[in-house]
């Protein structure tokens, strides 16, 4: 089993995301940016981010959290001192650190407590009036989602590559989204035919 | 230096690279004034300035690395200054800050760090830099390696 989940072989396709269109609206006219990428280091994503004249700095985010918690997802998230250990692993930045954060679809495999603790230590390490760029699946109907290797192939389109499926500890509707960030200056709904949330997150 | 038994020098099997085997730990500093193929472990740094480093797929290096291109197959920590490029292949791992001209990563290679693509200065080549490196003023030192006779390893 990777980082991402487990099942069938990779399938790859590409799509539109209004969500990124309007993350690299935000940071494509200034260069130098500190851009965090959540979803681990792949080479479209890193040529794209350097090519812009950005730094990119990469976190394999789930994998990570695999390692501190167990493949299961759920052993233990809401552990103190494994939260602080994972936030140390994860995201030990200075204040303010980051100008742009693609978080991916990371934050719907954990559960309350770990996602408040990271939501928090978002919030203290990306810059103000930064932005994020979360997705979220819409079905809460769902038992099981699937799991995406997201690659930036142009400004506003994505190949996604699907690796299995894998239980989300929560779904979100738009109001506990709302919620979620309540901290942050704004938050911006797209909603895609694959019934993926696209959220921007403005702190 | 400190070697684990059966500590050996393997005589250029990498075309012409200066090779660090599986078996051979390095604590210390590599100045290297060719190709270097470490497959062991190394703490410290290297620096191959004009020169290709390749940390093999049994490679462990804490180190860190300024060379003229890197290519990881194995782990490394520490921060990597590649001056043309560095790959990071399948199954390598890399946790470190880069800064280099050029990345190559592969599907699978596990990277934590952050990128700096720093294209290089017209006029401002590595042999510059080099020439005015404490590698290339540093007396050849004692070396543990008769095959691998151009790497300098300093305690």
């Amino acid at each position: 089993m990777n980082a991402r989940g487990s099942g069938a072989a990779p399938t790859l396709s590409s799509r539109p995301s209004r969500g990124l269109e309007e993350f690299f609206t935000q940071i494509r006219d200034t260069s130098g940016l500190h851009i965090l990428d959540l979803g681990g280091a792949t080479q479209k994503n890193v040529s794209f981010i350097t090519d812009l004249g950005h730094r990119l700095y990469s976190e394999d985010f789930l994998r990570i959290m695999n390692e501190a918690f167990g493949a299961d997802d759920t052993v233990d998230q809401s552990n103190p001192g494994r939260i602080e250990y994972f936030l140390k692993q994860t995201l030990d930045y200075p204040e303010g650190h980051f100008d742009g954060v693609l978080v991916w679809d990371v934050l719907e495999y954990l559960n309350p407590v770990l996602l408040n603790a990271v939501v928090e230590r978002l919030h203290h390490i990306v810059r103000k009036k930064a932005y994020m760029l979360a997705f979220f699946h819409s079905d809460d109907k769902l038992e099981a989602v699937p799991c995406y290797t997201f690659r930036i192939a142009h400004l506003n389109t994505l190949e996604i590559l699907q690796q299995g499926m894998r239980r989300p500890t929560q779904l979100y509707n738009n109001r506990s989204l709302e919620k979620l960030f309540g901290r942050f200056e704004s938050v911006k709904f797209f909603l895609t035919r694959e019934r993926l949330r696209e959220v921007i997150v403005k702190v | 230096m400190s070697s684990m038994p059966p500590a050996r020098f393997e005589a250029e099997p990498r075309g012409g690279a200066a090779t660090i085997g599986k078996a051979v730990k390095v604590v210390g500093q590599i100045f290297s004034r060719e190709d270097l193929y470490v497959d062991g472990e190394v703490e410290g740094t290297v620096e191959a300035l004009e020169h290709k480093l390749t940390i093999g797929p049994n490679g462990i290096v804490r180190a860190t690395i300024k060379a003229r291109e890197v290519v990881a197959l194995g782990t490394i920590q520490g921060n990597v200054e590649a001056t043309e490029k560095i790959e990071i292949r399948k199954d390598a791992k890399l946790t470190g800050d880069i800064r280099t001209a050029r990345i190559i990563i592969e599907d699978g290679a596990y990277f934590k760090g952050s990128i700096d693509i720093v294209k290089p200065e017209p006029g401002k080549g590595v042999a510059k830099a080099q020439a005015s490196s404490p590698a290339a003023q540093a007396a050849p030192a004692a070396n543990a390696s008769a095959a691998a006779s151009s790497p300098e390893i300093k305690r």
